[in-house]
């Protein structure tokens, strides 16, 4: 999901790059207002951590493997807050040492893979312990949450390259976003499975009771988070004229417009002709991709942990 | 300690690994906006590309070692860009993106083998980036190779111990050695506070 460079254009990389910058920032203040002096040196080891952990090779079907990506699984351990730190960090990284993940995409990556993920993935998961409790709820509310964070961040990176003209959002769209369901039941898979085999050897570094949750900062992040995707997904996702279009009638320009479609897709105008309607199709698509994804995630619990556990 | 598959080349000498880190940072970024920027020409990218070459060249750095790094990020590149061509003039679009990307990434590889990193975070330092920030980076540069080792010592245990085809038994044990790696992490980073405190740390 590494954006390189070349795929986003000038407006694209500096919005990304304020709400990367403002996310990052406000994970820092908040840092230094209420972290305590002896986790310092913890956000740099788990930063490497992860690293090191994305670097075991899981095999998948006919000899193709995949690795960890470790938003949540951070976001888990450490708190959102700390979490945004350590991806950015891990990002940074592998920006200027692997030369993976573009420099001028720098902004939109951090907001993808450490705002986005993090955030709607903690949130998720938050939401999804209140449901069930005990050990199962943590295997169902990490595999969930994982696979929730990685579609959403991947759904952020086909908006931006969209916005961007590079690509039409009706290609960037599906082809993203279903190739990051299927990664995301790994992610969630390896998630889920990391975070049991920590809860059984030290419990108190998963089920932390002392930290104060810190609402107003976890809203603000979600705040962030809204605004980059009403940004980057919106315009392209509802039917509604979007801002240029609207302005573009105001002013009276709008018939100037080329008019001959961009592109003869196979799904011309969000249709797929023998489907109907494409607004419910995808509606429905991606109703039942997360319908699935939470069965997957409550089978994957149901499996792991016996009911005497409970 | 072998695991310096990140920088290699960092430490040579040479007339490029001499130049201040700041310059070359900035040169690089400088680099990258305008290739970014630019409309596709095809003499700016020769140009660039020439330009490349000569301070590779100047480097001493193996032509090989670069372009096994290159090859190690280009299938992302082509991976993405390949959804251009579905797009009527899409292959003019394909080819730009590929070239701009593929100068960008040579200019960010040939930094990364020509700059310690521990000189770009003396230029973050003086350029007011927050401090905890550089020291997360530091800390994480410090311990990466560390943890790697540790991740291939495990991994290398449990390969000896366990003898399972079944693809899910793999992943289990796996996640474990994430897990326990994840537990011995936070040992560590309790071990480094202690002897941070010890040298008068803040």
């Amino acid at each position: 999901m590494h954006i390189p460079d070349g795929f986003l254009d000038v407006k694209t990389a500096v919005a990304s790059g304020a709400l990367a910058v403002t996310g990052v920032g406000a994970a820092l203040w908040q840092a230094k207002l209420t972290l305590p002096a002896r986790r310092v040196p913890l956000l740099g080891v788990t930063a490497a951590f992860i690293f090191a952990a994305q670097m075991l090779n899981f095999p998948v079907a006919g000899g193709t493997s995949g690795h960890l990506v470790g938003g949540v699984l951070a976001a888990v351990l450490l708190g959102p807050g700390a979490a945004i730190i350590v991806l950015t960090t891990v990002l940074l990284v592998q920006c200027f040492l692997f030369a993976d993940g573009g420099v001028t995409a720098l902004g939109a990556n951090i907001f993808n893979m450490g705002l986005v993920d993090v955030v709607a993935g903690y949130t998720i998961y938050r939401g999804a312990r209140r449901l069930v409790t005990g050990q199962r709820g943590l295997v169902l509310a990490a595999a969930f949450s994982s696979w929730c964070a990685t579609v959403l961040a991947a759904v952020c990176c086909a908006g931006e390259v969209a916005w961007s003209g590079k690509v039409a959002w009706r290609l960037a769209f599906p082809a993203m976003t279903g190739v990051h369901m299927l990664i995301g039941i790994g992610e969630g898979a390896i998630t889920a499975l990391v975070l049991l085999a920590i809860v059984r050897v030290r419990p108190e570094l998963v089920e932390r009771k002392n930290d104060a949750p810190q609402p107003a900062a976890t809203i603000g992040y979600g705040l962030l988070v809204t605004l980059g995707l009403a940004l980057f997904v919106s315009p392209f996702a509802c039917g509604w004229p979007d801002g240029l279009e609207k302005i573009a009638a105001k002013l009276g320009f709008e018939n100037q417009a080329i008019t001959t479609p961009l592109l003869s897709a196979p799904f011309p105008g969000y249709k797929l002709s023998w489907l109907g309607e494409s607004g419910w199709v995808t509606a429905v698509i991606s109703a039942t991709g997360t319908l699935a994804a939470f069965a997957f995630a409550w089978l994957l619990a149901r499996m792991l942990v016996p009911k005497t556990r409970l | 300690m072998h695991h310096d598959f990140l920088d290699h080349y960092s430490r040579l000498e040479s007339p490029v690994h001499r130049l201040p880190a700041g310059v070359k940072l900035v040169a690089a970024l400088l680099l990258v906006l305008v290739l970014v920027l630019m409309p596709s020409s095809c003499w700016f990218f020769v140009l660039a590309a020439g330009g490349l070459f000569v301070a590779a060249f100047m480097a001493r750095i193996p032509f090989s070692y670069l372009g096994k790094r290159l090859l190690l990020v280009e299938p992302f590149v082509i991976g993405m860009a390949a959804l251009t061509l579905l797009q009527p003039g899409g292959l003019a679009m394909f080819l730009g993106i590929v070239v701009k990307s593929t100068l960008c990434l040579f200019t960010m590889i040939l930094l990364a083998s020509t700059t310690p990193f521990a000189e770009l975070l003396r230029v973050l330092r003086r350029a007011r980036v927050p401090a905890l920030l550089v020291t997360t980076l530091a800390l994480m540069y410090r311990y990466l190779f560390v943890l790697v080792d540790e991740t291939e010592r495990m991994n290398r245990a449990r390969h000896s111990r366990t003898f399972t085809r079944q693809r899910w038994l793999v992943w289990k044990t796996l996640a474990s050695v994430i897990g326990q790696l994840f537990v011995r992490s936070t040992e560590r980073a309790e071990r480094i506070y202690a002897a941070m405190c010890a040298r008068g740390w803040r």
